[in-house]
């Protein structure tokens, strides 16, 4: 498959660009900062998104949605990326979406996809309990309680935490942190008794929250996928928002890349505009370079999910990678080479920075994905 | 040296005794930094006491001679104050403009009264100043600058704006730089004033910074009134003097992070080990590790960047290089710091996070290689003044 995006992807492109450029520009990411948004993102954006069918990408048609793959779902992403728009496209409709799609039972595919699809019912995955990403280390309890289990933990950077409907929560049944043997994936109702909900405030005014469950218990129907075996499905839902946020983020920093090439032709000093001295067109251009190969890898991380699922480890940690490091780097020249304006809250180049950092550090930064790759590959 | 052991065996007694306990804690955040001035402000007594000790020795300036408050010692014993400081994990009693950067260029290009009386209460801490150098047309192009003195006989009138001023708003006065004669290459008309902020025409607007927080203004002047005697240096020979603080500046600027947190202990805090002793991330350790090696070479870099200053073999522009290097080290420091965090250090407003300390700190460690001449102005300078390549 050729690596570019074909004539009905180029046009999803185009739509959401329009839509997002218009419908959430970083302005509306500052409102949302600003006014100390209660939600963290705008409710009528989110309805916006499921009357463009954004919402039901991932969802199959039966189900409600437009069945379209993660090409597609990347597309969104990329533009997402672009305009800093705060939603939650990538935990609800990218990443809860694939894991219900992927592992749950009829009922529960019945139950939540169609209102994934609709823009409904807001879904997020809780992972990650220390301060990095690291499944492995899972060390939420669930023992067996009754006919169902008793949860028992700590979960950090639980996108879209505080205004989620439903929670997909990875927790031991078995084995020991460090195991891959042992997990299991449960839905988990926010409201449920023992759920004790922090929403935290990030640098990048994007919604993030630290969730406690103490002894919340849960009936076995609650089980997404198999009782000690979820490992193998979790990476490979991860491998869907690994992917999606690496299409984001390299989003974030062609868009930053963009605004300062601009600004490279503009702002004047020593009697020249700032673009005629070659130290800074030769790191523009090695920035081009840098920017250019993180598409291409996400590209392909995202063709490969389509096509052969099970083989998209390696890939995804290859985009997520090369894209955080690219994104980094933009975002990094971006505010140097605007000089003191880089540094102001009034501009919006800060904010990349901002978002660059902790899509960085989400589902695994550069180094995560360097030794998962080096392990993968077997050394 | 027997004198230098004998001044370290007093220094180190002095400093047990004068040192109040709280000053050898680590620093809450920006906040608890001391920076005098008339509206000075203290966290603690204890902050107060220890900048009223180290003044009353004039160990706030320690190299600077004892006549104009400062202590008056040798570099060697200064080293000797500094390494015990260290020893005890002593905070800067002051944080200082005034001693950073106008003292010495006062020193080398001020009057005999310029010093007697600026020079005391920078040492007291008593007066804050802010630097107004950078204009909106004018920032690595400074020389550019198009704020204008005029000769009004028995004062100068000045009118212009100034930006990014670093604490305007809480500063007492300003060193200045102003074009004072228009038609002279752009070099050659400028001067180097002093003048109190409270002065009839001068006015600040802060702007916020990415961290959130705002020490910046900027800074307007409009018809103000500036007393002949408080221009520094020869008229119209300011550029040498703007250049001499710079270089301080630039020293000051790369020494950035050098008291901070060791990344490797915090980096273990966070992560943790694994069962061979080693951070449980080897990648994240490599560049640590990398990154020590860097930065403790960089400081011996700057021990003989100073060694050779004072042994006259020495070169301004290698201040450039200290800065370039100093400045790119402490943001590289940051992005570790970062990294080590992980999802702690996202957090902008918690408790967990200080108030988000980590994020703030690292966002503003970005500004290192803009401020004080940008890193391509850096590289620039080397290139030319150091390497002499053509066209540079
Ligand atoms: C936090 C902070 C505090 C500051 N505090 C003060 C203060 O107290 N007082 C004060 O006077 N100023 C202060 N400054 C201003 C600072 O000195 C200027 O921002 C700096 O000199 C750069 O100027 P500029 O912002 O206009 O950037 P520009 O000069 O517009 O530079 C934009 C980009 O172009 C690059 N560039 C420019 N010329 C060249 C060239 N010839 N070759 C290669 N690249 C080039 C720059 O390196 C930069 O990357 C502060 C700045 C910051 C960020």
């Amino acid at each position: 498959m050729p690596l570019i995006l074909n004539d009905e992807q180029a046009m999803l492109r185009d739509t959401a660009r329009s839509f997002l450029a218009e419908q959430a520009p970083v302005a509306a990411l500052r409102k949302l900062r600003d006014g100390r948004d209660a939600l963290g993102y705008h409710r009528d954006l989110w309805k916006g998104f499921a009357e463009m069918g954004f919402t039901g990408v991932l969802v199959p048609e039966a189900h409600g949605g437009l069945g379209l793959g993660h090409v597609e779902a990347g597309v969104v992403m990329e533009e997402i990326g672009r305009n800093l728009t705060a939603s939650p496209f990538v935990s609800t409709a990218v990443v809860a979406a694939s894991a219900i799609n992927r592992i749950g039972g009829e009922g529960q595919k019945a139950e939540w996809l169609p209102r994934i699809a609709a823009g409904e019912a807001i879904i997020t995955l809780a992972v990650d309990e220390g301060r990095k990403h690291d499944p492995s280390r899972t060390a939420m309890k669930a023992e067996r309680a009754g006919n169902g289990f008793r949860l028992h933990g700590a979960k950090a950077m639980v996108l879209d935490g505080h205004v989620a409907d439903l929670m997909i929560v990875a927790a031991r049944t078995g084995g020991a942190p460090g195991e891959t043997d042992g997990l299991t994936l449960f839905l988990i109702d926010p409201k449920a008794k023992g759920v004790a909900i922090e929403r935290t405030i990030m640098v990048d005014s994007h919604n993030a929250a630290r969730i406690v469950l103490e002894n919340v218990e849960v009936d076995a129907d609650a089980v997404l996928g198999e009782v000690d075996q979820a490992h193998g499905a979790l990476e490979g839902v991860l491998n869907v928002g690994r992917a999606a946020v690496a299409a984001e983020i390299t989003g974030v920093g062609d868009e930053a890349f963009g605004r300062t090439v601009a600004y490279l032709k503009e702002r004047k000093q020593f009697g020249r505009v700032i673009g005629e001295f070659q130290a800074l067109q030769h790191r523009a251009a090695h920035l081009f370079t840098e920017i250019e190969i993180a598409k291409a890898a996400v590209l392909k991380a995202l063709q490969t999910l389509d096509e052969g699922y099970d083989r998209a480890g390696p890939i995804a940690s290859v985009a997520k990678a090369k894209a955080g490091q690219a994104a980094t780097l933009a975002v990094q020249e971006a505010v140097q080479m605007h000089g003191g304006v880089g540094m102001t809250d009034e501009f919006d180049v800060g904010l990349f920075m901002k978002r660059a950092r902790v899509a960085q550090e989400l589902w695994g930064d550069a180094n995560f994905h360097a030794e998962r790759l080096a392990r993968l590959s077997g050394y | 040296m027997a004198d230098l052991e004998s001044f370290r065996a007093e220094t180190r007694a002095w400093l047990e005794a004068n040192c109040p306990p709280e000053m050898r804690l680590p620093l809450k955040d920006e906040e608890d930094r001391v920076w005098g001035g008339r509206n000075a402000k203290f966290s603690s007594p204890a902050q107060k006491q220890w900048l009223d000790a180290m003044a009353a020795k004039g160990w706030t300036a320690p190299e600077w001679p004892t006549a104009y408050g400062g202590g008056g010692l040798s570099r060697e014993e200064a080293k000797v104050l500094r390494s015990e400081m260290r020893r005890i994990n002593a905070r800067s009693p002051l944080d200082s403009f005034g001693i950073w950067m106008l003292g010495p260029a006062l020193l080398q290009y001020g009057t005999e009264e310029q010093k007697q009386h600026f020079l005391p209460p920078i040492v007291r801490g008593e007066i804050r100043w802010c630097q107004g150098y950078s204009e909106p047309g004018a920032g690595s192009d400074l020389a550019s600058l198009q704020t204008r003195a005029e000769d009004k006989g028995d004062h100068w009138l000045v009118n212009g704006q100034k930006v990014w001023t670093s604490y305007a708003d809480k500063a007492d006065w300003i060193f200045c730089l102003v074009r004072t004669d228009p038609t002279a290459p752009k070099h050659e008309g400028i001067s180097f004033v002093l003048f109190d902020m409270t002065t009839p025409g001068v006015s600040t607007k802060p702007i916020v910074l990415i961290s959130g927080k705002s020490p910046f203004c900027e800074t307007f002047f409009d018809d103000v009134v500036v007393p002949k005697e408080n221009l520094v240096g020869t008229l119209n020979r300011g550029w040498d003097v703007a250049k001499h603080l710079l270089t301080h500046e630039r020293e000051m600027i790369s020494n950035m992070g050098m008291d901070m947190a060791s990344l490797g202990e915090v980096a273990k805090k966070a992560i943790g080990l694994d069962a061979q002793g080693r951070l449980d991330d080897p990648l994240l350790r490599a560049d640590i590790a990398r990154f020590d090696v860097d930065a403790l070479a960089f400081r011996l870099a700057i021990e003989r960047t100073g060694d050779l200053a004072k042994a006259k073999q020495g070169h301004p522009a290698l201040s450039s290089m200290l800065k370039y290097y100093g400045a790119e080290l402490n943001k590289r420091r940051h992005e570790l710091m970062m990294a080590a965090g992980g999802a702690d250090a996202l957090e902008w407003e918690s408790e967990r996070s200080q108030g988000g300390t980590p994020a703030r700190s690292w966002l503003r460690t970005k500004a290192n290689s803009i401020e004080g001449g940008t890193s391509e102005v850096q590289l620039n300078i080397i290139a030319k003044r150091l390497l002499n390549l053509p066209g540079a």
